[in-house]
């Protein structure tokens, strides 16, 4: 239902309209729906509009449970 | 069962299926705006395009979506204008540069896609553009997850993750208050969708139902009041006719108010006959998870990704174009 990428807000140009980075490449998008977005956040970018802003510590918290079960599953294998 | 079609996707990807234990089944859901499109939308639009030389302006994967006379891909190939475009934003562009012609905009999506057309239509309100329109085919979720909830086969809801951002964790609270089932709202990754369902069956095992919010990186408890309060102010509910549900009250939305100028079945009338969907096609089924694509007599032959008979095999998140795609488990 909801194809959604998170990029980076590199700069807000215009009222509501911000710049993305994507590898190098800056794409416009749409921050009417996230005003408390600011540049150097994450956003989930859909159809072209940012839909919410990422938050940070849940990520981190998230991408470090990942990084225990892969550490985990690499034991499992190695005994 | 996953609702959301993006999951659907997602799960196959990463061949996650294989992995599960015997005991926990997986079906797939009605979250795939695409699918649960009635073929007449599909001819209504074309309908238009042919009546009054409209430009019709599309998501991607509605191009191929059979009608009862064609596909909008054969609408352009017969000479028809289709303009394909990533987002909503882009129609204004294109009504613009096709003044005074009238530009529709093909409106097929859930609450994450709804606010963006929503942003567009307020946009395209102050720059005062005449020749815009927008088809209504818009649905919310929470009208058919009721229905599905009463089902007494299914256990639990793998709940969508982008729908969630923008709604909230806590609009689903009615799972459990009403049904006694659980949710866990999950992210995309493989392993955010196994984590999901580990808390689901625990939940779905232990008969305490609650909703979990397992993607707290981008779903807050109160979803993106903004986003919704925009919707408010152009859309309202209405009935809404779902491929394999039916007619189901108060689940899709119409424009109101000064946004009724966009709508162009009011502005852009058209006679559209009732459609017919081929019988032996299962997506009906295979949308309310009773049935699954292997067991459609026309999947892998008749019915293909190039050569499809109904939107499941065409649509990016259709249950059987992931079965096509990444083999049935």
């Amino acid at each position: 239902m909801c194809l959604a990428v998170p990029m980076q807000l590199v700069e807000i140009t215009d009222d509501g309209i911000g710049k993305v980075d994507s590898a190098g490449v800056k794409a416009a998008v749409n921050i009417t729906m996230i005003p408390h977005a600011r540049v150097g956040d994450y956003l989930i970018i859909h159809a072209g509009f940012g839909i919410e802003v990422l938050d940070r510590e849940e990520a981190e918290i998230r991408l470090d449970l990942f990084k225990e079960l892969a550490a985990a599953c690499e034991a499992e294998e190695e005994a | 069962m996953e609702v959301c079609g993006t999951h659907t996707m997602a799960i196959h990807a990463a061949g996650l299926k294989k992995l599960l234990p015997e005991n926990l089944q997986l079906v797939s859901g009605p979250g795939c705006p695409v699918c649960v499109t009635e073929k007449s939308f599909i001819d209504h639009a074309i309908l238009i395009g042919e009546n009054y030389q409209a430009c019709i302006v599309t998501f991607g994967d509605l191009v191929r979506v059979p009608g009862s006379f064609g596909s909008l891909g054969t609408f352009r190939s017969e000479g028809g204008r289709l303009r394909v475009v990533y987002s909503p934003a882009d129609a204004i562009d294109i009504a613009i540069e096709e003044a005074p012609r009238a530009t529709v905009f093909l409106g097929v999506g859930f609450e994450t896609t709804v606010p963006t057309i929503a942003v567009t239509l307020k946009m395209a309100l102050a720059r005062g553009i005449d020749n815009l329109f927008v088809l209504s085919a818009f649905k919310t979720i929470h009208q058919p997850l009721r229905i599905l909830a009463a089902k007494e086969d299914l256990h639990g809801f793998l709940l969508p993750g982008h729908v969630s951002a923008i709604l909230g964790s806590d609009c689903y609270n009615y799972l459990v208050a009403d049904f006694h089932k659980p949710g866990v709202v999950a992210g995309f990754e493989p392993l955010d969708i196994l984590l999901a369902l580990s808390d689901l069956a625990e939940m779905a095992a232990s008969g305490q139902p609650k909703i979990i919010n397992d993607y707290k990186r981008v779903v807050r408890s109160q979803g993106n009041p903004a986003a919704r309060e925009i919707v408010d102010e152009v859309f309202e509910p209405s009935d809404a006719l779902w491929r394999g549900l039916g007619n189901i009250p108060a689940s899709g939305l119409a424009l109101k108010g000064s946004y009724t100028k966009f709508d162009a079945a009011i502005h852009l009338p058209v006679e559209v006959p009732p459609a017919r969907d081929d019988p032996r096609c299962l997506c009906a089924s295979i949308l309310t998870g009773s049935k699954t694509p292997d067991r459609c007599g026309l999947f892998g032959t008749e019915c293909t990704p190039e050569d499809p008979v109904g939107p499941c095999m065409v649509s990016s998140e259709g249950t059987c174009a992931a079965y096509y795609k990444y083999g049935a488990a």
